[in-house]
C-alpha cells in the first residue's frame, strides 16, 4: 500500500497533516504527532497584530503609573533581556524542526506588507519547511470592493514569495464571487498550495449578558462539502497543491477529500476531540478503507472524483443543484 | 587599566554600584529612598554581573531590616564580605546587630540614604536623624556630599573598613544625593581592586567562625570583665582617621579624585566659617566662592569622616582666621544642649585650648543650627542668612534656618531674592502629571545632554503626596561645568508647563527668570487660541518677566500620532527644540538616537511611529504672541471654597497650593494631631472622564458604589417631597422596593473627586435593552455635565442622611446607603485596597479605631496635606493612627486593651454609682448587646441619658465615668494594613496579638507585594511571580496566613475577594467584628503593582477565585462553639486553569517572555499547588466541628 503523497513538491508518506492549532504549541507535543503518524505540522499561526498588541499591552502595563511617587518611582525590575515578539515562536518552530523528522510549517497571519515579509523570512531562517499564510481579512468597510480585496491577497502572495525561498501556501476562505479565477490567480502569483478553506472567527452574542462574544466551534463532518465542491472543481487545473481543511473528523472524510483531488488533508477538530493520538486512527482507516477498496496507493485515490474525472462533471454545477432540490423532495412529498 | 566610563546615574546607583562589587553578599530590605539600592543589586546579581573577584554576588531580601542586620552579621561572622542598604527606621532596626558587628570588630560598610525618622510624622525625605541615632553604636561615619561622592566614598569606605577592622556607615542624603541624577566618572574594576587589599580580605576570612580551628565568639560577659573587654577596641578607632585618610590618599592616586577627612573651602584667611557634612556643603561651598568674589572671607568646612571625629585632622584645616562658626545639621535632638557635630566642635576646640593646641590661639565663637529636615530646601540665600549672622556681635545660638519659628524664635532671616544660578547653566523646570511621562522624557533628556563631553547635567525630580493624578516637577540644569548645586532651581530660564490646568493652580511661573522661555501644553486648546485662556495674573506674569511663550496642543499631536496620552516624546522634542541647550537639529538627531536605542526591540513599526511623532511636533509648535496688556477674564479660583473650616483655609490650602513651605511653626500642631475629613476641600478633578448613572437603567443594586475606590458614588433614598427645591438637572427614580410609593432614590457622582478607574461601570449589572453595552453608569467626558452636577451634589447633601438603623447592613444593596467615612483619598485610580477600608468605615465607622501599618494605606490614608478619614453628620468618625511599620499588630492591641480596661473601670464606676444613677439604666448600659446597628444606637441613647444623670451627681466618681462613659459603646478596633506588613515586618505581631485571644479585627489588603515601596517582593507575593527582589520569578509559593490563623482555633479566619463576591466580604467583615475575639481578614486587592489595566481589577479578583489562587473561606469560631463545622468554602472548585487568571498580569507574563521554560516550570508547580490546597480545604469544609479545635474561653 504505497499512501505517499506530494505536496508542495515535499514528499510526505501519507497525506494527513496536522493543522494550524494550539495543540502544536510545545515541542513534545509535536513530537507525540509525530509519532502519532502525521506526516506533516503545520505550526499555530503567528498573529502580527497579536505579538504588536502584546508589545504595546507591556510597554504600557511596565511603564504606566511610574515616575509619578516619590517611594515607587516603578513597580518592576528592570529587564533588558525580555523578548516580546516572534522570538518564542520561532524558537519553538526551531526546536520542533531539529526534533521531528517531518517537515514542519509556519503559519502567519499577518496585518502588514512588512508583518508578512519579515516574519515569513524569519520563519524560513527558524527552519520551516514551508509557510502557510492565513489571509484574515474580513471587509467590513462598506467601500472596499471585491477587486480590491482579490488584489490584497495576490500581493501579499506575491511579496512573501519574492522574501521566501520555501514554498508559499494560502489558506483561503470560501467567500470570493469566484472562487476558479481567485485561484487561478493565486496560482499565478506564484502560491505553492491553495488550502480550502479556513474557518473565520464568527461573533456570536450572549444573551444573557448581552455582549458580543467571541465562540469557536469545532468543525463538524457536514463542514467538508464546501470544500470538497471546491478541491474537486480546481484539481487538475493548478500548478499549485491543493490542501483540504474542514470537518475531517473520520478516515471516510480523508477519503473523500482525497478523490476530490487533495493532495493533503488536515485535521484539527479531531485531534482537539479526540487527542493527538487519533491521527494513528485516521492513517490506519484510511488504509484499511484502500484495502477494503482494493486501492494500490493515494496517487491512484486522488482526483478520481474531480469534476474532470467523474463521468458527469455538470454534477458539480448547476445541474446537480436542481438535482438535489429534487431529490430533496423525497419519498413523502 | 579600563578605560574610565562616564555616565549620568543618581547617587543610589552610584553607590551601590560599588557596594555590590566589593561584596559577596548583599542582605536587603526595601525602605525609601535606600531601595533603588538594594534593587539594583538584586537585578545585577539575577543578570549575573560579577564582583571584582569575578563572583557574582548573593542577594538576598529579609522580613525587615533588623532581619537584613541579623544575617549580615552571620554572614560576617563566618567570612563573607557582607553589605546592606537602608534608612531612617530601617537604620534603627539594625541597631542592636550594629552594636554587635562594632564590638566584634568586624569589617563591614552599610550604605544610607539619610532620611528623617517618623516622630510627629513620618517623613520619607532626607536628613540625618537617622544616621545621627547610631552614633554610639561603634560604626564609623563616612559622608558623602554628591553623587561622584557617593560612588567614591563607597569604594573608600570598603578600603578603610578592611584596613580598620571597624564597621563603616557610609551615608549620603536622601532623594537630594540618593535621587538626584548628575554626570559622574565610573571607577573600573581595576581601580577597586587596587583599593581592595585582598591580604584584608583574607583576614576578614581568617576571623570567621570555622569549625577546622574553632573559637567562640558573643560570650556573655560578667562584672569582672565586660568594662575592660570594652576598653579593649580603642586603639582601632584611633587609627581609623589615619587608615580613612590614608585610603583617600590612595584613591587620589589611582582615580585623580582627591577627598580629605575634612575639606575647606574658601578663603585661606576667612574669618566666618560654616561647617557641615552632606549636600548641604556644596550649597555652602557654592554661596561662599560667590560671596567672597564680592569682597567677604568666609569658607566651608566639610566633614567627611564624622565619626570618629579627628581633632588633629580637623584643626588643621579650620582657618587659623577664623572667628566665628556655624555648625549646620540637618539633624534634631530635641531637649539636648545642642546637635552632635556642634557639641563635637565646641568640645574639639575646648579640648585644644586645654592642651593648648588650638591654632587660632582662642576658642572663635561657635553657634550650632538646624536646616533642612526632611529634604526641606537648603539655599544659597541660607547660607548667607548664616554667614551674615556669624558677622554679628552677638549671633544666635541654635538658630534654625529655612523655617520661620515664630514661636522659640530660632530662625534666622533669609533673603529669598539672594539667587546665584550661574549664568552658563540652562536652568529648567517642568510641571507635568505622573502619567504622562514627564520625569521619563526628563531623565532621557538628561542622558542624551549628559552624554555630550562637553555638557555636565544634573536632574532631580520632585513628587507630590498622591498616588492618582500626582504633579511632578522637574529640576534640569545643564552646563559646561560640573554642576554643584544641590538645590531646586531658582530662577529658570526655561520652564515646561505640561498640562494647561497647572496654570490655575498655584504660580508655576514664580522661579521664571526675566526674558525665560516658556512652554506650554495648551491642549485641548490650540496654541492660537491659547491667551485668552490663561489666567490673567498669570498673563500679567508672562508681560512683567518678558517671558517668551510657546505652545503645542500636546495631546492632540499624541492622539494623532497613536501615543495615545503620553506626551513625553513631543514635549521633549519641543523643549529641545526652543531651548537652544543643543543646536536644534543635532538634538532632534539625539532624540530619535535614543528612541531607537529604547524602542529598537518593540519593531520598526514603533520606531516608526515615535519618529513621526518627533517630525509632527516641530511642525505644531508656535509662538504665542504675548500682548502689551494682561487681557485676560479669568483670575485664579481660590484653592478652597470660602466655606471650608478655618484650618483648612488657613493651613492645609497653603499645603495644596504648593506653599507649605511659607507656614510658620505657630500654623503647626504641636503633636502631629489633624483634623479628618479633609480631602472633600480638595476637588481634584484629575479626570475628565467620569461616570453618568442612567436612573432609567440602574437597579439600583449597590455594587458600583461597594466597589468605587474613592467613596464619590454616594445613594440616598428619601420621599419624593424633598424634591421640591431640587435643581432641574437632578436625577431620580422611583425607589426599587414594593410598598414605598413615595420614595426615591437617587445616585450621585461626585465628580471633581473621581479618577476615572471605570471600576464602577465595569460592575454595573444593568443594562440597557435598546443599545448594547450601555449600562446604567457609563463613562462620559464630565465638562458638558460639570456644572450641573456640581448644583446636583449640593443639594444631593442637603438630602437627610439615612437612618443607620433602617440600613440593611447585610446586603450590598443596604450598605451603599451607609455614607463611606473614608473618601476621595490620594490611592492609584482602580486601587484595589481602598474599596475594603471605605466599606469598613461604612460599617463601622462612627465606633471605629483603626491602627494603619506604614504602606500604601497609611500614605493615601493620612499623607499630608489631607486626609479621607471623615466624619459623619453626628460628629463621629473612625480615629485612625499610624504607630510604624513593624509595630501594628502591638499598636492595635494597645487601642484594645485600652478599651477593655476602660470599659471594665467604667462598668466599675457604674455600679458604684448605681445607686445615683439608677439601677435600671446601669443594668442595661452592662448587659447590652451591642452586636447589631439596632443594639448599638440604642446603647448610644443609654450613654447620653448617662452623661445626663452623671451631670446632675456631686460625686468625683461621676466625673471620672464621664469622660469613660463613651468607652461603654462597644469599640471597633481594626488593625489595618498590607502584605509587607502581616506577612514579613510585622509577622510575629500579628501572630502574637492573634494568640491573644483579644477582640481585634485584622485586616490584610494583600497586594501580594510590597506596593508602596515599588513592588518588592514579600512572603505572600505567588509561586512564579516577577517582582523586585525576585526578578528571576519567586521560587518559593506563598504563605498560608489563613490555615496559620486557623490553627490557633479561636482566630475568626476570613479570605475574601470583593471583585469575586461582594457578599462574601461584606458577611466576612461583620462576622469578624461581631465575633469577640481576634480576627484575621486576607482580602484580595489588585494593584498596579500587579501590572494589569486597572479597569479589569475586578475581573482579575474573580478569576483568581475562579482558578483557585484565592479560595474564598470563613473560619467561625462561635459556629465551632455550637458544635458545627466551622470551616465554610464559599468559592467553587476551581473552573479554570491557573494560567488563564495569571497570564493576564504582567507580574507573571514577564517571565515567560524572559525565560519561557523557567516560567512554564513555575506556573505548572503553582497550578499543583492550587490542587493540592484546594483538596486540603476540601477536607476541611466536610469534616464535622468537633475535628477542629476546641474554643478557649477568657
Amino acid at each position: 500500500m504505497d499512501l505517499r503523497t506530494t505536496y508542495m513538491g515535499m514528499e510526505l508518506k501519507h497525506p494527513i497533516v496536522a493543522s494550524a492549532s494550539p495543540l502544536a504549541g510545545t515541542v513534545a507535543n509535536i513530537k507525540r504527532m509525530e509519532d502519532a503518524g502525521a506526516s506533516a505540522v503545520i505550526m499555530f499561526s503567528l498573529f502580527e497584530e497579536q505579538l504588536k498588541h502584546e508589545s504595546a499591552a507591556l510597554e504600557y502595563l511596565m511603564t504606566a503609573h511610574t515616575e509619578s511617587f516619590a517611594e515607587s518611582l516603578n513597580y518592576f525590575p528592570e529587564m533588558d533581556d525580555y523578548t516580546v515578539g516572534p522570538d518564542s515562536y520561532l524558537d519553538l518552530l526551531r526546536r520542533a524542526s531539529e526534533a521531528v523528522d517531518i517537515p514542519i510549517m509556519g503559519s502567519l497571519n499577518g496585518i502588514t506588507n512588512t508583518g508578512w515579509i519579515e516574519y515569513a523570512q524569519l520563519m524560513q531562517q527558524a527552519g520551516a519547511k514551508g509557510i502557510e499564510l492565513n489571509v484574515y481579512y474580513i471587509p467590513a468597510d462598506l467601500t472596499t470592493s471585491g477587486r480590491e480585496v482579490e488584489d490584497r491577497y495576490i500581493e501579499i502572495v506575491k511579496a512573501v514569495k519574492a522574501a521566501v525561498t520555501i514554498p508559499v501556501a494560502v489558506k483561503l476562505n470560501p467567500f470570493f464571487s469566484a472562487i476558479g479565477s481567485m485561484a487561478k490567480s493565486l496560482d499565478d502569483a506564484g502560491a505553492d498550495a491553495l488550502v480550502l478553506f479556513n474557518r473565520f472567527y464568527q461573533p456570536d452574542f450572549d444573551l444573557s449578558k448581552l455582549e458580543v462574544i467571541p465562540d469557536l466551534h469545532l468543525s463538524t463532518p457536514d463542514e467538508i462539502r464546501l470544500p470538497l465542491l471546491w478541491i474537486a472543481v480546481l484539481y487538475g487545473k493548478l500548478q499549485s497543491s491543493l490542501g483540504a481543511t474542514r470537518g475531517v473528523h473520520t478516515p471516510i472524510e480523508v477519503v473523500k477529500y482525497l478523490m476530490a483531488g487533495a493532495d493533503v488533508v488536515m485535521t484539527t477538530s479531531a485531534l482537539l476531540k479526540n487527542g493527538v493520538d487519533y491521527l494513528t486512527t485516521l492513517r490506519d482507516g484510511l488504509q484499511t478503507w484502500m484495502e477494503l477498496n482494493h486501492y494500490d496507493s493515494v496517487h491512484q485515490l486522488k482526483g478520481s472524483m474531480s469534476q474532470r474525472n467523474v463521468a458527469d462533471p455538470t454534477a458539480f454545477e448547476r445541474a446537480n443543484y436542481i438535482k438535489t432540490l429534487e431529490s430533496y423532495k423525497g419519498d413523502y412529498l | 587599566m579600563t578605560e574610565r566610563q562616564v555616565t549620568t546615574i543618581d547617587g543610589n546607583e552610584a553607590a551601590a554600584y560599588v557596594a555590590y562589587r566589593v561584596n559577596e553578599i548583599c542582605t536587603i530590605y526595601p525602605i525609601t529612598p535606600s531601595s533603588t539600592m538594594a534593587e539594583l543589586a538584586d537585578q545585577w546579581s539575577s543578570e549575573g554581573i560579577k564582583n571584582i573577584w569575578g563572583t557574582v554576588p548573593m542577594v538576598v531580601e529579609m522580613q525587615h531590616e533588623g532581619g537584613a542586620a541579623g544575617a549580615a552579621h552571620g554572614a560576617l561572622q563566618t567570612g563573607a564580605l557582607t553589605t546592606t542598604f537602608t534608612a531612617s527606621q530601617g537604620l534603627l532596626l539594625m541597631i542592636p546587630n550594629m552594636y554587635k558587628i562594632a564590638g566584634e570588630l568586624t569589617a563591614a560598610v552599610f550604605h544610607v540614604a539619610a532620611r528623617a525618622l517618623a516622630t510627629q510624622g513620618l517623613s520619607i525625605f532626607g536628613d540625618h536623624q537617622d544616621v545621627m541615632s547610631v552614633r554610639p553604636t561603634g560604626f564609623c561615619m563616612l559622608v558623602s556630599a554628591s553623587v561622584q561622592e557617593a560612588h567614591d566614598m563607597a569604594l573608600i569606605a570598603q578600603a578603610a573598613t578592611l584596613e580598620a577592622r571597624v564597621p563603616f556607615i557610609h551615608f549620603f542624603d536622601g532623594f537630594r544625593t540618593s535621587h538626584e541624577v548628575n554626570k559622574l566618572t565610573l571607577l573600573t574594576d581595576d581601580e577597586m581592586r587596587a583599593m581592595i587589599r585582598d591580604d584584608l580580605v583574607m583576614a576578614h576570612r581568617n576571623r570567621a567562625l570555622n569549625p577546622d580551628r574553632p573559637f567562640i565568639r558573643g560570650t556573655a560577659q560578667n562584672p569582672d570583665t565586660y568594662f575592660q573587654a570594652r576598653e579593649t577596641v580603642n586603639p582601632f578607632y584611633t587609627k581609623v582617621p589615619g587608615i580613612v585618610q590614608a585610603a583617600m590618599d590612595r584613591f587620589a592616586e589611582v582615580t585623580g579624585r582627591r577627598y580629605n577627612l575634612f575639606d575647606y573651602f574658601g578663603d585661606p584667611n576667612a574669618e566666618r566659617v560654616i561647617i557641615i557634612m552632606g549636600s548641604g556643603g556644596e550649597t555652602a561651598y557654592e554661596t561662599a566662592k560667590y560671596l567672597n568674589a564680592n569682597g567677604e572671607k568666609v569658607g566651608v568646612l566639610q566633614v567627611r569622616l564624622y565619626q570618629p571625629l579627628s581633632a588633629v585632622h580637623f584643626l588643621e584645616k579650620l582657618p587659623k582666621s577664623v572667628k566665628s562658626i556655624a555648625v549646620l545639621e540637618r539633624t534634631k535632638e530635641p531637649g539636648a544642649t545642642g546637635e552632635p557635630m556642634y557639641l563635637e566642635v565646641v568640645n574639639t576646640l575646648v579640648e585644644a585650648q586645654m592642651e593648648g593646641a588650638l591654632p587660632s590661639g582662642t576658642i572663635p565663637r561657635v553657634i550650632g543650627g538646624r536646616y533642612g529636615l526632611s529634604s526641606k530646601e537648603f539655599t544659597p540665600a541660607m547660607c548667607k542668612a548664616v554667614f551674615d549672622e556669624l558677622a554679628k556681635a552677638k549671633p544666635k545660638n541654635h538658630f534654625t534656618v529655612g523655617i520661620v519659628d515664630d514661636v522659640a524664635h530660632t530662625s534666622l532671616d533669609v533673603d529669598p531674592s539672594f539667587v546665584i544660578e550661574h549664568d552658563k547653566v540652562v536652568r529648567a523646570m517642568f510641571f507635568g502629571l505622573g502619567a504622562d511621562g514627564t520625569v521619563g522624557a526628563n531623565k532621557n533628556s538628561i542622558k542624551i545632554i549628559g552624554d555630550d563631553p562637553e555638557f555636565f547635567a544634573q536632574g532631580y525630580f520632585v513628587y507630590d503626596s498622591k498616588k492618582s493624578g500626582s504633579q511632578t516637577v522637574s529640576h534640569l540644569r545643564f552646563g559646561p561645568d560640573p554642576i554643584q548645586s544641590p538645590y531646586l532651581v531658582q530662577s529658570a530660564n526655561f520652564i515646561g508647563v505640561h498640562q494647561f490646568n497647572f496654570l490655575d493652580r498655584g504660580d508655576v511661573l514664580k522661579n521664571a527668570a526675566p526674558g525665560a522661555v516658556v512652554l506650554l501644553n495648551t491642549s485641548p486648546h490650540e496654541p492660537e487660541e491659547t491667551w485668552d485662556r490663561i489666567p490673567r495674573p498669570v498673563q500679567q506674569e508672562i508681560i512683567d518677566k518678558k517671558l517668551e511663550l510657546y505652545g503645542i496642543n500636546a495631546d492632540k499631536v499624541a492622539r494623532d500620532n497613536g501615543m495615545g496620552t503620553r506626551i513625553n516624546t513631543i514635549m521633549q522634542t519641543c523643549f529641545f527644540a526652543i531651548s537652544k541647550v543643543l543646536p536644534r537639529d543635532q538634538a532632534i538627531e539625539k532624540i530619535k538616537y535614543s528612541i531607537k536605542k529604547t524602542y529598537a526591540r518593540k519593531g520598526e513599526e514603533v520606531v516608526r511611529k515615535n519618529f513621526v511623532a518627533v517630525d509632527n511636533t516641530l511642525v505644531n509648535l508656535k509662538a504665542i504672541a504675548v500682548p502689551a496688556q494682561a487681557t485676560g477674564l479669568r483670575e485664579l479660583p481660590p484653592v478652597v471654597p470660602a466655606n471650608a473650616p478655618d484650618f483648612v483655609k488657613n493651613v492645609t490650602a497653603m499645603m495644596m497650593a504648593g506653599r507649605g513651605d511659607e507656614l510658620p511653626v505657630s500654623a503647626l500642631p504641636v503633636d502631629g494631631t489633624y483634623p479628618s475629613a479633609t480631602t472633600r476641600w480638595e476637588k481634584r478633578n484629575i479626570s475628565s472622564f467620569v461616570p453618568i448613572w442612567e436612573p432609567d437603567i440602574c437597579i439600583q443594586c449597590g455594587n458600583c458604589s461597594m466597589v468605587c475606590p474613592h467613596g464619590v458614588i454616594r445613594s440616598k433614598f428619601y420621599n419624593e417631597a424633598s424634591l421640591e427645591s431640587a435643581p432641574h438637572a437632578f436625577k431620580t427614580a422611583p425607589i426599587d422596593a414594593r410598598g414605598f410609593p413615595d420614595i426615591r432614590y437617587t445616585l450621585q457622582v461626585y465628580l471633581e473627586d473621581c479618577t476615572g478607574c471605570g471600576l464602577c461601570v465595569e460592575v454595573c449589572p444593568a443594562k440597557s435593552k435598546e443599545k448594547a453595552g450601555h449600562k446604567a453608569i457609563n463613562m462620559a467626558l464630565k465638562e458638558p455635565v460639570l456644572e450641573n452636577e456640581r448644583a446636583n451634589i449640593d443639594f444631593f447633601e442637603t438630602l437627610p442622611e439615612v437612618d443607620r438603623g433602617r440600613v440593611d447592613f447585610s446586603t450590598v444593596r443596604g450598605v451603599q446607603f451607609l455614607p463611606p467615612l473614608f473618601e476621595f483619598s490620594g490611592a492609584c485610580a482602580g486601587c484595589g485596597e481602598t474599596p475594603y477600608v471605605k466599606l469598613l468605615s461604612q460599617l463601622f465607622g462612627d465606633r471605629l479605631l483603626v491602627a494603619n501599618a506604614t504602606g500604601c494605606s497609611s500614605i493615601y490614608g493620612g499623607n499630608q496635606p489631607t486626609t479621607p478619614w471623615s466624619i459623619n453628620n453626628e460628629g463621629r468618625g473612625p480615629a485612625w493612627s499610624n504607630s510604624l511599620f513593624e509595630d501594628n499588630a502591638e499598636f492595635g492591641l494597645g487601642f484594645r486593651l485600652t478599651a477593655d480596661k476602660h470599659l471594665t473601670y467604667a462598668h466599675e464606676l457604674l455600679k458604684a454609682l448605681a445607686g445615683s444613677i439608677g439601677e435600671a439604666l446601669v443594668d442595661d448600659l452592662i448587659e447590652a448587646e451591642q452586636t447589631t446597628e439596632i443594639d448599638i444606637r440604642h446603647q448610644r441613647g443609654r450613654v447620653a441619658e448617662l452623661k445626663q444623670r452623671l451631670k446632675e451627681i456631686k460625686d468625683p466618681r461621676a466625673e471620672q465615668l464621664l469622660v469613660l462613659s463613651d468607652q461603654l459603646v462597644r469599640r471597633s478596633v481594626w488593625i489595618v494594613g498590607g502584605d509587607g506588613w502581616a506577612y514579613d515586618i510585622g509577622s510575629s505581631g500579628v501572630d502574637h496579638v492573634l494568640a491573644s485571644g483579644r477582640d481585634v479585627n485584622i485586616l490584610v489588603m494583600d497586594t501580594e507585594v510590597y506596593s508602596n515601596t515599588g513592588g518588592q517582593m514579600s512572603k505572600s507575593t505567588p509561586l512564579g511571580a516577577v517582582a523586585k527582589f525576585a526578578a528571576a520569578g519567586k521560587v518559593a509559593g506563598k504563605k498560608d496566613m489563613a490555615l496559620q490563623a486557623i490553627s490557633y482555633g479561636n482566630v475568626y479566619v476570613a479570605r475574601v475577594a470583593l471583585g469575586a463576591n461582594p457578599q462574601q466580604s461584606l458577611l466576612a467583615f461583620r462576622e469578624a467584628e461581631a465575633y469577640r475575639g481576634p480576627s484575621l481578614i486576607l482580602a484580595y486587592s489588585h494593584c498596579i503593582a500587579h501590572g494589569i489595566n486597572m479597569q479589569r481589577g475586578l475581573e482579575q479578583q474573580h478569576l483568581a477565585v475562579e482558578s483557585g489562587h484565592w479560595p474564598l473561606v470563613r473560619y467561625n469560631p462561635a459556629v465551632r462553639e455550637s458544635g458545627a463545622n466551622p470551616f465554610v468554602l464559599d468559592s467553587a472548585r476551581p473552573k479554570i486553569p491557573l494560567k488563564q487568571y495569571r497570564y493576564n498580569e504582567v507580574r507573571f507574563k514577564v517571565l515567560a517572555y524572559t525565560n519561557p521554560k523557567e516560567a512554564e516550570h513555575l506556573m505548572e508547580l503553582a497550578q499543583q499547588a492550587v490542587n493540592r490546597r484546594w483538596s486540603v480545604y476540601e477536607e476541611m469544609a466536610a469534616r464535622g466541628g468537633a475535628d477542629f479545635q476546641p474554643i478557649f474561653k477568657h
